[in-house]
């Protein structure tokens, strides 16, 4: 029977007493909203927190809306909800392709977008979404709110720019016109972890080429979940097939698999330029408003 | 600490450790057995319930989460004044859609749900929702003829019921 250790237990009814409690219960206190990735690591003892706050009462941060120019999605928002938006499906489809093949329809009925993003977990989705998109956390504090690009997010493995005291609010996305956005994974089985994947936006510009793209990769140690030079390379330029081969060979090129029993190093990096580029191709059809 | 939830309509309360899985409350507070404790990993879904209206996995929620809530398990699918079973669990029955029957209880709660959201789901609309629940009988032929079954009687039943 797998059991957590034993913990003392709070309830943060707003998000001022969330951060209260976290200040008072110190560095060994942990948040916990849906608690799919947090419960599984306690049983396995990978995590032993002595203090859980239970944010799942904090239903002003279950929201999904436009807020200017921007897709405001707060923290407490659970998969679920993600997978069916309307606001989401109308500017990126990237979102449902992603929240499709995570976990299963159940267990997307618990987690949430925040709890997912500070897992932190090498082979997360949303963050290789987030990182192709350039969004942005909200983070709050006693000292109050700060705002924290997508890129500078996540500090290694399971650690991010969330500190003590503080608590993730809303994730941001900017709203961009003309563009079209994909998502692509491999799994070994319906509902598993990534072996890998790859998430893309496409945008034009007024002479059809790419005006700006973003590239989101996950499971195989490509740095902060996107290839910065991959995207630099497309930028400006025509939207080629060989633009796009180079690009999604760099890609390949440039990420860090390991060696698993989800496969070997080789067939790995294969995956991540064959994903890189059908996201990138379906992002250019898209944006150009054709069926892809 | 003390919780009280209630469980398919009653009010039941016991004081517990906050370690303690929804799955174990139960079980064995609750003393519902129908329940079925399988993977402890939020794979295999044999602890499938419903939390306040949708399915969730047991063995991966705190009892102490669903304290104020409402749970449903599969002892709350059958109508609790006729004992008329639900059209799932007539399913199963008329199909073969269960083997073993661990995940049953779970493959139910979860059938349940889709076809209040969608009364008529398509074979990979059903295979899709119950992606979350394994059959290690690998009996999921039937299974997906079980809940095709309950789709295709449940608006017959209801109709009975409101004539």
């Amino acid at each position: 029977m797998q059991t957590p250790a034993p913990f003392e237990y709070e309830r943060a009814a707003s998000v001022e007493e969330a951060i209260a409690l976290l200040t008072r219960h110190g560095p060994e206190a942990r948040l916990i909203a849906g608690g799919h990735s947090l419960l599984p690591m306690m049983k396995l003892r990978l995590a032993r927190p002595e203090t859980l706050i239970d944010i799942n009462g904090l239903a002003d941060l279950d929201y999904i809306r436009v807020e200017g120019d921007q897709i405001a999605i707060g923290a407490m928002t659970r998969h679920a909800t993600v997978l069916e938006s309307a606001v989401l499906a109308e500017h990126y489809r990237i979102f449902a392709e992603a929240e499709r093949v995570i976990a299963d329809p159940i267990v997307r009925n618990r987690g949430t977008v925040g709890g997912s993003l500070c897992q932190a977990d090498p082979s997360e989705d949303l963050s290789a979404v987030f990182a192709a998109l350039r969004g942005q956390v909200v983070i709050r504090s006693v000292e109050g709110a700060r705002t924290v690009d997508l890129g500078n997010f996540h500090r290694g493995p399971y650690e991010t720019a969330v500190g003590d005291g503080e608590i993730l609010v809303e994730v941001r996305v900017p709203i961009r016109t003309r563009t079209g956005s994909a998502y692509e994974k491999v799994e070994r089985r319906a509902g598993d972890w990534s072996v890998a994947a790859a998430g893309a936006f496409v945008q034009f510009g007024d002479d059809g080429s790419i005006a700006d793209v973003g590239i989101g990769i996950t499971a195989v140690g490509a740095e902060h979940f996107t290839c910065a030079p991959a995207e630099d390379l497309l930028r400006g330029r025509p939207p080629t097939a060989e633009a796009i081969e180079e690009a999604a060979a760099i890609c390949a090129a440039s990420c860090h698999p390991s060696a698993d029993q989800r496969g070997p190093v080789d067939y790995k990096r294969h995956l991540v330029g064959v994903l890189v580029a059908r996201a990138l191709n379906r992002s250019i059809a898209r944006a150009r408003g054709e069926a892809a | 600490m003390r919780v009280t939830m209630k469980v398919n309509g009653q009010e039941t309360t016991a004081e517990i450790e906050p370690r303690l899985l929804l799955v174990h409350y139960l079980r064995e507070s609750a003393g519902l057995t129908g329940t079925h404790w399988g993977c402890d990993t939020s794979n295999c879904g044999a602890c499938t319930v419903w939390l306040d209206g949708a399915p969730v996995k047991s063995c991966t929620t705190l009892a102490a989460m669903a304290d104020g809530h409402e749970v449903r398990t599969v002892e709350g699918l059958a109508d609790p004044v006729t004992g008329d079973l639900d059209p799932v669990q007539q399913g199963f029955m008329e199909e073969h859609g269960l083997q073993c029957g661990f995940c049953t209880p779970g493959m139910m709660m979860t059938a349940r749900a889709l076809l209040d959201r969608n009364p008529d789901p398509d074979e990979d609309t059903i295979r899709e929702a119950i992606s979350g629940n394994l059959c290690r009988c690998t009996g999921y032929e039937n299974i997906v003829r079980a809940i095709r079954w309950a789709a295709t009687h449940q608006t017959v039943d209801s109709q009975e019921v409101s004539a």
